[in-house]
């Protein structure tokens, strides 16, 4: 591992040291985050995919319904039949915040009366139509649902992508490498301090080398 | 409030338009990428897209993908499915563990 570009100073050693105890705590909280976003959208994803079979065999049946309509009736009453619609359907849109990721929550609500959904008169029109239209009508919720669902998945999968690699991050490359100049500086200073006692010692004996000699100076002067 | 879109075929989406949604009939992939790439997108909780379609105007839906509205989701046309939608489930799952865990 690389060790950061620092002077190791005392200063420098706090700094990082303090910069090492944030980054241990950001990757535990980020790596919990990281789990627990893993396991609702793993839920989520297994549900979205029961959901999306389903709602795919009905709209192929409902496919199936219309081109029987279509086959019955000539193209012009097909399209007039469908041009006004008896219902609108409008959607409201409130955000669910799942783990910091705000997804979606569609309320759709219905205009017209649901019970008679055929916006037609029944007089100049086929009976498949009315099952296709009815069965169409049918999915809709499971539609809405899957829209959803599809756009939380999205949004939960980059959440997760993003958190993945800033834990991998901390864990593989901040972390280490601010060990590592930490135990750098640690043993430059201690060192350092070896470096000073020895010189201290060292010192200490010239001076006492240099008393003695004047002390014997002293003596043969006298004698 | 935010309104419901369904792009696809005429044949594909006439019924909806039964139902209240609003159906953007195109004849070609250039018209889609108009109305995904279009203000009015905007104005759309979610959009159903056909997968014959989907297929062919990506990058415009690449647009939408990290925005919460629309959602932009792929429903199969009259010439049934693609497999499209069921893949890019397992693409999403890919994306966040890192291998598809699902099993396809």
């Amino acid at each position: 591992m690389a060790r950061l570009n620092v002077n190791p100073t005392r200063q420098e050693l706090t700094r990082l040291k303090k910069r090492l105890k944030t980054s241990q705590r950001g990757h535990k909280l980020l790596k919990d985050k990281r789990d627990e976003l893993m396991k609702q959208f793993l839920d989520l994803v297994r549900k979205n995919r029961a959901l999306r079979e389903s709602v795919e065999r009905k709209l192929m049946q409902a496919h199936g319904s219309f081109v029987l309509a279509a086959a019955s009736m000539s193209d012009e009453s097909l399209a007039e039949a469908l041009m006004c619609p008896r219902q609108t359907v409008a959607v409201d849109v409130e955000v669910k915040n799942i783990m910091s990721v705000n997804v979606p929550v569609f309320q759709f609500t219905t205009s017209g009366d649901s019970s008679d959904i055929y916006p037609y008169g029944f007089g100049f029109t086929s009976g498949e139509l009315d099952n296709a239209v009815w069965s169409l009508g049918d999915v809709l919720t499971e539609l809405l649902e899957l829209a959803q669902m599809e756009k939380s998945a999205e949004l939960m999968s980059d959440e997760i992508e993003k958190t993945r690699r800033r834990v991998n991050a901390l864990e593989y490359a901040t972390i280490p490498n601010l060990q590592e100049t930490i135990r750098y500086i640690t043993m430059k200073l201690e060192e350092n301090e070896r470096g000073n006692t020895t010189r201290l010692m060292k010192v200490k004996d010239m001076m006492i080398a240099e008393k003695i000699e004047a002390a014997e100076k002293a003596k043969e002067a006298r004698a | 409030m935010y309104k419901i879109g369904v792009i696809g075929d005429r044949e594909s989406v006439q019924g909806f338009a039964a139902l209240g949604l609003t159906t953007f009939a195109v004849s070609n992939p250039e018209e889609a990428n108009a109305v995904l790439k279009s203000p009015e997108a905007l104005e759309y909780a979610v959009l159903y897209i056909t997968e014959q379609l989907a297929a062919q105007c990506e990058q415009a839906i690449e647009l939408h993908r990290q925005n919460r509205t629309p959602a932009v989701i792929l429903i199969p046309g009259k010439d049934g499915s693609l497999g499209i939608g069921l893949s890019n489930v397992g693409k999403r799952v890919e994306k966040a563990v890192g291998s598809n865990i699902l099993g396809d």
